[in-house]
């Protein structure tokens, strides 16, 4: 097989299909996005048949969120098909249910669930690290530090899966998702054939049954640790015992960038050092790091979880360096220059700073966006009023809380807006507005709708309806625009009270005229502003 | 051989394309690249940065270190400004875009950075919009860019003018034509 340039997400992907994928799944989200794309690309290749080697048709389906993602691989597994699902980091809560649940099943067929953290926040509202997740779930988690394992961490991982009969979660960082370098492509396995797991009942979670499954996870722990203990994706290399480092992940490309100085450092030789590439943690080789050496350094991106495994709550008798012991920044992303104090090494040369002042350009809304009208118009539709509230969510509307807008005031995850607005009504604060894009409606915006019909809550929701996924490049939302009317009926909001405006400026004082009827009235209401955005107007007409 | 350029420039002004295009013109001569890019929030007008290293042997991080780019190629004067601190002091060069993108109130004076930015030592200050009017066509303003770069990067004029035909190709022959003489034009300065 040839080789190719590709990026870490698109590493994945073609990982997954050579490794025999049937089916995957997921949800957009930054910097995970590609992956899909990448799939759904070389799925319609392949039907073409224009996909070098792959014979068989695989799907790549994107779905409303990350937990429906994840139980349709879960079934495609139980299928006797390969699966795979992705999501950026933040999915993974909403996805949480099935996926700890899942490490109880017994698969027969590879599971790869695919977390791209996002150290450093590019891209989300928290750098929670998914490591702490799979090892909670009590999975095995690879962690690629360049593109060519990402290729050929995806392939094992399906294997590993199917050794141990659990899911296997791939872990990977912004920066590894979204650079690229040369990969060496294998051969071309085969998709499994349609087949059930074995006959009894170990794919039914009641007390029980589940007691005996956990016992076997537990059992599993062993022989997991053992293998990880003896990966060759965790190789030890021994060395100057002065300093032992600890790297993982992507973290080892910042440790080589810096590793000529190092050694000149330390009369030409390395230090001894222990690279993760595979969790849980190689106990055996961290051990043997640790006894050899003076101290220990521990570089890894995302929160200091070998760090804080290594360290424990009793002191050990040696020096643990790292990111809660402040030699490395506890928040953000590392880089080649941040590593270098913790390296024992000074700051490299640089020009000095330019007398001209250096604003930050803050991201906005594009020039014409539908959210712009939406926007004004809600504004003044709320003026005159003493106290109000308008709770925003994840996607492109939340740039609606950065100036000139202002509008915007509480933004916290996927759907919430809702919710909190529906709390805040029910407690006093009106009006009560939740604003929230077509995309993040159909994720998880509409249990809140169902709890707000029920229990006829006074606060008004505006879908801000812009036909796409937008702010992770225009994926298409679930449902067509055209149905988002019969959706919120369906849901069970009066008739009455669910309005379909246009978002542009041309219907300026019609909007704002709606928006002030809805906002008075006594129960949900809910407000459909349609008009496509800009950025997705182009990708469709794209030659 | 080690080759490392920081391109910096505001979401959608295409300086991922161009990364793209030297690095496959790098790859065409056996070089072995490595290309990092933030997507994302950036690209909503934000600050866009990328860092392409060339290299005989495979580069390790995706980040160039701080001090340590030979090459900045800015789409736009402020995002050049503020690359410097990845810039090599001794022997590192600048190569910008005349035209400010300004979509921020707070930009800071034009002349003031413009001459702040043509003292650097090793800096070109390149009037790329006209002379991407010049080639026939506004957009071509990057490839004028690439021209000017192409005789401090170590790759040869031809590999970059076939990887830009193979990067417009789908766009037909006369975005091509236009790409390849701005250039062409940008080589001359
Ligand atoms: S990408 Fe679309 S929704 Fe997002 S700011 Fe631009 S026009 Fe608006």
């Amino acid at each position: 097989m040839g080789f190719e340039t590709l990026m870490g997400d698109e590493a994945i992907a073609l990982g997954a299909i050579h490794a025999g994928l049937g089916s995957a799944f997921a949800y957009p989200g930054t910097p995970s996005t590609e992956i899909m794309e990448t799939l759904q690309f070389l799925a319609e290749k392949q039907k073409a048949g224009k996909l070098d080697g792959v014979k068989e048709a695989f799907n790549a389906q994107w779905c409303a969120n990350e937990k429906t993602a994840y139980e349709s691989a879960i079934g495609s597994s139980y299928a006797g098909k390969r699966a795979m699902v992705s999501m950026k980091h933040v999915g993974l809560n909403v996805a949480m249910d099935p996926f700890v649940n899942s490490s109880l099943l017994d698969l027969h067929a590879g599971l790869v669930v695919v977390i791209a953290d996002d150290p450093g926040m590019h891209s989300s509202q928290d750098e929670q690290d998914s490591r702490w997740l799979a090892d909670f779930a009590r999975v095995p988690c690879f962690e690629p530090a360049t593109q060519q394992e990402a290729y050929d961490m995806t392939r094992e991982a399906f294997e590993v899966s199917e050794r141990f009969h659990m899911p296997v979660m791939l872990r990977i960082t912004t920066r590894l998702a979204h650079s690229r370098a040369t990969v060496k492509l294998g051969g071309i396995l085969p998709q499994g054939k349609v087949k059930k797991p074995s006959a009894g009942m170990d794919w039914v979670l009641m007390p029980g049954i589940a007691r005996k499954r956990w016992h076997a996870v537990l059992e599993k722990t062993k022989s997991i640790q053992a293998f990880s203990n003896d990966s060759s994706f965790n190789p030890v290399t021994k060395g100057q015992k002065k300093l032992g480092v600890i790297t993982a992940g992507l973290a080892l490309a910042y440790y080589q960038e810096n590793l000529e100085e190092v050694m000149a450092a330390n009369g030409g030789q390395a230090p001894y050092h222990l690279h993760v590439g595979l969790y849980p943690i190689p106990e055996k080789s961290v051990l043997e790091v640790y006894e050899a050496c003076d101290e220990v350094l521990v570089l890894e991106d995302g929160y200091p979880y070998i760090e804080r495994l290594l360290r424990g709550i009793v002191k050990p008798s040696k020096r643990i360096l790292g990111k809660e012991s402040g030699e490395l920044p506890l928040e953000g992303e590392l880089d080649p220059d941040n590593i270098r104090p913790a390296l024992g090494l000074k700051a490299r040369a640089v020009l000095p700073v330019p007398k001209t002042a250096m604003p930050g350009r803050p991201p906005q809304l594009c020039q014409g966006c539908p959210h712009v009208d939406t926007v004004n118009a809600i504004k003044e539709a709320l003026q005159g009023h003493s106290i109000s509230a308008v709770f925003g969510d994840i996607g492109c509307s939340t740039l609606a809380a950065l100036p000139p807008y202002n509008l915007i005031e509480a933004t916290v995850e996927m759907g919430a807006s809702v919710g909190m607005a529906r709390g805040a009504s029910i407690s006093g604060l009106k009006p009560s507005i939740a604003v929230i894009g077509d995309s993040t409606f159909y994720h998880s915006g509409i249990g809140n709708i169902l709890d707000a019909v029920q229990h006829n809550s006074p606060f008004t929701v505006v879908i801000a309806d812009n036909l796409t996924t937008a702010m992770t490049g225009a994926q298409p939302t679930i449902v067509p625009s055209s149905k988002m009317e019969a959706v919120v009926k369906g849901l069970g909001v009066d008739p009455a009270h669910i309005r379909v405006l246009k978002a542009h400026r041309s219907d300026h004082e019609t909007n704002v005229r709606v928006i002030k009827e809805e906002i008075e009235h006594n129960g949900p209401s809910v407000i459909i502003m349609v008009r496509e955005c800009i950025e997705s107007y182009k990708k469709a007409r794209k030659p | 051989m080690k080759y490392d350029i920081a391109l910096r420039g505001v979401g959608g002004q295409g300086g991922i394309a161009i990364s793209v295009i030297i690095a496959k013109a790098a790859m065409a001569e056996g070089l072995k690249v490595k290309q990092s890019e933030v997507h994302g929030m950036s690209q909503r007008g934000g600050e866009v940065s990328a860092f392409l290293r060339l290299s005989d042997k495979e580069p390790s991080s995706p980040m160039i270190p701080k001090g340590s780019a030979d090459l900045i190629l800015a789409f736009e004067p402020l995002e050049a400004l503020r690359s410097l601190p990845w810039l090599k002091p001794d022997v590192g060069r600048i190569i910008s875009a005349a035209s400010p993108f300004k979509n921020i109130p707070n930009y800071p004076d034009t002349e003031a950075m413009l001459s702040e930015l043509k003292a650097m030592p090793r800096t070109m200050v390149v009037d790329a919009d006209k002379l991407a009017k010049e080639a026939g066509n506004a957009k071509t303003a990057n490839a004028v860019l690439v021209g000017v770069a192409a005789r401090y990067l170590p790759i040869k004029a031809e590999s970059l003018e076939a990887a830009l035909r193979e990067q417009f190709a789908s766009k037909g022959e006369a975005i091509v034509e236009a790409n390849l003489k701005a250039f062409a034009l940008g080589r001359a300065l």
